[in-house]
């Protein structure tokens, strides 16, 4: 064992001495990368880390936080029923919105990409535009309205469905649909901006030589030629989709109201606003967001994992 | 280069090549597939039209039961009452206009450049710390902004940039959205490509400004895009409490949540706020759809 040991620590000694050699090499890689390391640090992962250390902690933002230990994540898990309500309303949409607002992107961009330019770049700005438009989906309110001033009901009415107006944003039965609605509309984003850009960049001449070796239709030509070609934007937009569907909270408060009623649509960003914000509890909001910090990160493994095999 | 190509080319052969232009594909499913495109753009844009003739409505129209989705008499009052409004405070609209016109400029022009500069090396470098560095990028980004916006402001209290336009310009320098882009889309530039630059005696920053910024050039469009539209829509709130020193976009909204008395006013914000980012990526749109170039050697 001791030997073992011996070895071990020999062979960490050298692999250092070759890194730091290497580095010495790459002085220019680090000169390059310095102004953003440095701004990155001190603007993101110091924060992240002092929030973490803050969800250890009871701190009320005036009086100096004081050390509980793991009591902030006892209380989460154990006794916060709504924090669970939270959890399954954001599982909800993450998992509804995520995969298909991902899949849309790139099945539209990719539809798209074959259009004649000028039928390409209106298109691009129609499927764009709802997700650039700032604060546009507060509109669907207007849509949902719960009398019959509200055009979804309004049309109901007039086509005989019903005969009441339902009140869409007040009950929780229609409440998550409608939100997940209003997700999906915005869901052509980030992702989709840059899988139109990324397919630009596919080498046309691996389609005719596709096509030589007996790619029979479209499909096959996505699976074996784009797919894989486009990798690097399909991991750039899996994380964009799970930053944004699991950070869902501006669409909730904004339609359902806060708080909405009995919880349901509350989500865990919601919930973690209302223990920063209104109850000033920054320990908790903090222990909240590294729990979603940590079910964030393992799904980002489980996707990329996944698209690694993408086009095999 | 194809135009010279089919010249050359004899007669049949041509004709031949127009009728195939795009193999693996069927007539039935280009129509089937282009409906379908259709009726999801419609669906899309309805909402946009929509608000946009909200904005458009008299008073009386916004009102009116059943509720009606065009205006039927469009006027400009909504736009032209919340210039009235804007004028009334004693922050002038020009100075607001000037604040986000200034966040939003030099903001995207240091991301750009330092962000490309981090994502050059990263992506085309092989050095200690790079995967890991890389890694935090990544995570970086799925940490809530609400949590981390206490730490922030004690860290920009701390520079002494509080009430000041730096603390939102420089972190935006150094969001990680920016540098994930640039980094995935200058992977697949053929490192070749920069041996070449090399040999023939290119510095790393010529490599960098000759070679890779003007190859991935619909990359940094996107991401100028992502810069201006976060930009625009800061409201600056926790930052910034002079009122001279406020977003457009802030004082835009605080007009917006006047009640009921401001429901013209308020459609017409919607339509503001909205038209901006939307223009800018028409403008821009055309440099995303150029052909990236993927080899430009031959192997």
């Amino acid at each position: 064992m001791k030997d073992f040991f011996r070895k071990y620590m020999i062979l960490r000694r050298q692999n250092t001495q070759i890194a730091i050699k290497k580095a010495k090499r790459s002085k220019m890689c680090y000169a390059f990368l310095a102004p953003y390391a440095i701004l990155f640090t001190l603007f993101y992962i110091l924060p992240v880390v002092t929030s973490i250390f803050f969800s250890f902690t009871y701190y009320n933002i005036l009086e100096s936080p004081r050390f509980v230990g793991l009591q902030n994540y006892i209380s989460l898990i154990l006794e916060d029923d709504i924090f669970l309500i939270g959890i399954k309303n954001t599982f909800m949409i993450a998992v509804i919105t995520g995969p298909l607002g991902y899949i849309m992107s790139f099945l539209f961009a990719w539809l798209i990409n074959e259009l004649p330019r000028w039928v390409r770049s209106i298109a691009v700005v129609i499927f764009y535009a709802p997700s650039i438009a700032g604060n546009c989906y507060v509109i669907f309110s207007v849509f949902f309205r719960g009398d019959a001033y509200g055009y979804v009901n309004a049309l109901l009415i007039d086509l005989g469905i019903i005969d009441a107006p339902i009140l869409w944003l007040i009950n929780p039965d229609y409440m998550l649909p409608i939100c997940m609605l209003v997700i999906l509309w915005m869901s052509l984003g980030t992702g989709f901006l840059s899988f139109v850009a990324g397919l630009q960049g596919v080498d046309k001449s691996q389609f005719e030589a596709g096509y030589m070796d007996g790619v029979k239709n479209r499909w096959q030509e996505l699976w074996y030629i784009t797919l894989p070609n486009m990798k690097p934007m399909l991991m750039f937009g899996a994380v964009m989709a799970i930053t944004q569907s699991f950070g869902v909270c501006d669409v909730t408060m904004a339609l359902c109201g806060y708080p909405s009623t009995d919880y349901a649509a509350r989500t865990v960003v919601t919930h973690l606003f209302d223990y920063g914000y209104s109850r000033f509890e920054m320990g908790y909001a903090s222990a909240i967001a590294t729990m979603l910090f940590l079910i964030m990160i393992l799904c980002n493994k489980a996707i990329q994992s996944m698209l690694r095999r993408v086009g095999t | 280069m194809s135009k010279k190509k089919k010249k050359e080319q004899p007669e049949v052969y041509r004709k031949k090549l127009i009728k195939r232009r795009k193999p693996n594909r069927s007539i039935v499913g280009d129509i089937f597939l282009y409906l379908f495109l259709v009726l999801v753009a419609v669906v899309m844009v309805f909402p946009i039209v929509y608000a946009v003739n909200n904005a458009m409505k008299p008073l009386d129209e916004l009102f009116m039961f059943p509720p009606k989705i065009f205006a039927r008499n469009p006027t400009f009052d909504n736009f032209s009452d919340l210039f009235v409004t804007m004028g009334k405070s004693w922050v002038t609209f020009s100075r607001y206009l000037f604040n986000t016109v200034f966040i939003t400029v030099v903001g995207t022009a240091g991301h750009l450049i330092i962000a490309s500069m981090g994502a050059f090396v990263l992506a085309k470098y092989d050095f200690p710390g790079n995967k890991t560095f890389f890694g935090l990028v990544t995570v970086a980004m799925m940490f809530s902004g609400y949590v981390t916006a206490i730490p922030n402001y004690l860290i920009i209290n701390a520079l002494g940039w509080v009430d000041t336009y730096w603390a939102i310009i420089i972190p935006a320098f150094a969001s990680p959205m920016g540098l994930f882009l640039m980094k995935q889309f200058m992977e697949g530039l053929p490192m070749s490509l920069i041996e070449a630059a090399k040999i023939d005696g290119a510095s790393e920053w010529k490599v960098f400004y000759g070679i890779v910024m003007p190859n991935v050039k619909p990359a940094w469009m996107t991401l100028i895009i992502f810069s201006v539209q976060a930009l625009w829509n800061n409201k600056a709130a926790t930052f910034i409490y002079s009122e001279e020193r406020k977003t457009l976009v802030y004082a835009l909204q605080q007009i917006q949540s006047g009640g009921i008395a401001r429901t013209g006013q308020a459609a017409a914000v919607l339509v503001v706020v909205m038209i901006v980012p939307i223009l800018i990526f028409v403008f821009s749109e055309s440099q995303i759809l150029e052909t990236m170039a993927s080899s430009g050697l031959k192997d």
